[in-house]
């Protein structure tokens, strides 16, 4: 144990105060981040300075992927070269039909005068790591807010959905995969076309499908893809697939696992999806609240008054 | 440690340009990513490094540094604001209580020293996710602890290197 220093020594403020002072300090920090989220500017200006070293520092394992694929033999090239030659034909004869079926499906639309479809712009961003942090099941991608991402854009890879942007930084942002633990998707059985909303369970490759009845018609192996009710993730892309389903008279729920679709571990390149918004305002939110009370004077003689600019 | 026989060795003063090197290379090893499961079970190298400064070299480093490195981190991991920071403090302040009895053991007893150490910061880290809401993640949260403390011996030995006296300088 420390003893204490003789008086004549000047020593500064003792090891206790000291401690005392800096998890202070912290637990501060932790309540405005955590309770009220006032931390963001600081955390961005802080990551200014660390995402280029965080650059510098996974480019070691960048190279040693690089000398792997030096590497590479020229039969298992060939092999690639022509699986994606197969590929690309098979994709040919469904983007053909495709661009008929859309059109179709435009006329179709504006015949039946419902709201056309918007179109999506993409953004390319590769995977530059994943954070150091047990808790969550993130990735830190290489585009930011300088790449017109923001906060709850849908990410995808070529197979699926792995998640959605949650923070984002100047030039690199922060992506919550569908397997963590808050996360939440809202899908629709490709087959039968029943809604429902998987859950993350905080490991790698499963998913959960909750608050599904005992009798709901699902199956193993179904597709499940988004249903795009959320206005967040398009819909129609691949979300998981069915891989158990344990049906108990007992309980109101069946207890369903999925597999994801996209590749959600594995590093690479993927797609931020930016939808512009489609749906309508949400009944209790202070914009629609504005916009209800505003044309409501319209009638009287004199000019509405302008709703306080104060209010959002 | 090959010479506790014989005494502590008596070792050149460290220059700050020297420890602050060593944080950074430290830091970068808990910015370097690897694939997998290692990035999860990968020990905290600059927890470790900190110790060593406070235990062998006291009265070096400070609080400030420490907690200053944890709010990097904390931006670098993506993890709450002041949550290695605050985990940083708690490991400077048992650094610093136990660092005169620390040394006065063999190897083996020191590893479980820091093993205690590095443990406690974990459950500090813990303890706060778990008032966010977060679920106990299952013992294995615990196992960068263990690697940090087995990998105590080598640590030892490559941050000394450079300060250990020069034998031709005082042959001649």
């Amino acid at each position: 144990m420390e003893y204490s220093p003789p008086p004549f020594f000047k020593r500064g403020p003792g090891l206790l105060t000291r401690f005392g002072f800096f998890a202070l300090i912290s637990i501060a920090l932790l309540v405005a981040d955590a309770r009220f989220g006032y931390m963001d500017a600081a955390r961005n200006t802080l990551a200014a300075v660390v995402t280029p070293f965080q650059r510098l520092f996974a480019m070691p394992a960048d190279g040693v992927a690089r000398v792997g694929e030096f590497f590479v033999t020229q039969a298992s090239l060939r092999r690639e070269n022509d699986r994606l030659k197969r590929d690309a034909l098979n994709n040919a004869a469904a983007l053909q039909t495709q661009q008929a079926l859309a059109a179709e499906n435009d006329n179709l639309r504006q015949l039946l005068a419902m709201q056309q479809r918007l179109a999506r712009t993409t953004v390319p961003a590769e995977i530059l790591h994943a954070p150091r942090d047990p808790f969550s099941r993130r990735v830190v991608v290489d585009r930011g807010s300088q790449h017109e991402v923001r906060p709850g854009l849908a990410v995808i890879d070529r197979l699926g959905v792995i998640g959605q942007v949650t923070r984002v930084f100047p030039f690199a942002s922060e992506v919550t995969l569908i397997t963590d633990k808050e996360q939440a998707v809202p899908i629709q059985v490709l087959r039968s076309g029943v809604r429902g909303v998987t859950f993350g369970i905080g490991y790698d490759g499963m998913l959960e499908l909750r608050f599904m009845p005992v009798n709901a018609d699902i199956q193993n192996g179904d597709l499940l893809v988004t249903s795009g009710i959320d206005g967040t993730y398009p819909a129609g892309l691949p979300v998981a697939v069915v891989s158990n389903i344990e049906r108990n008279a007992a309980y109101a729920f069946a207890r369903i696992t999925c597999t994801p679709a996209a590749g959600i571990s594995s590093y690479g390149q993927v797609l931020i999806v930016n939808t512009a918004e489609t749906h309508p305002d949400n009944p209790l939110s202070p914009q629609s609240e504005a916009k209800r009370a505003a044309p409501a004077p319209a009638p009287s003689p004199t000019p509405a008054p302008e709703p306080a600019p104060g209010r959002r | 440690m090959a010479d506790r026989s014989e005494g502590p060795e008596i070792l050149r003063p460290a220059r700050w340009t020297y420890i602050a090197l060593t944080l950074l290379v430290a830091v970068g090893a808990n910015l370097l990513a690897l694939p997998g499961i290692a990035q999860v079970l990968r020990p905290d190298l600059l927890a470790l490094t900190f110790i060593y400064w406070v235990v062998y070299h006291p009265r070096r480093l400070g609080f400030l540094p420490a907690w200053a490195l944890g709010l990097i981190m904390d931006v670098a991991n993506g993890s709450l604001f002041g949550e290695h920071a605050l985990a940083y403090a708690v490991l400077m302040y048992l650094s610093i209580l136990l660092h005169r009895r620390i040394v006065m053991f063999s190897m083996i007893q020191q590893m479980l020293h820091v093993l205690a150490i590095l443990a406690a910061s974990q459950a500090v880290m813990l303890l706060v996710r778990m008032v966010d809401g977060a679920d106990f993640p299952g013992v294995s949260y615990f196992v960068p602890s263990l690697l940090g403390a087995l990998l105590w011996p080598a640590l030892f030995a490559l941050i000394r290197m450079p300060l250990r006296p020069r034998l031709s300088a005082d042959g001649a």
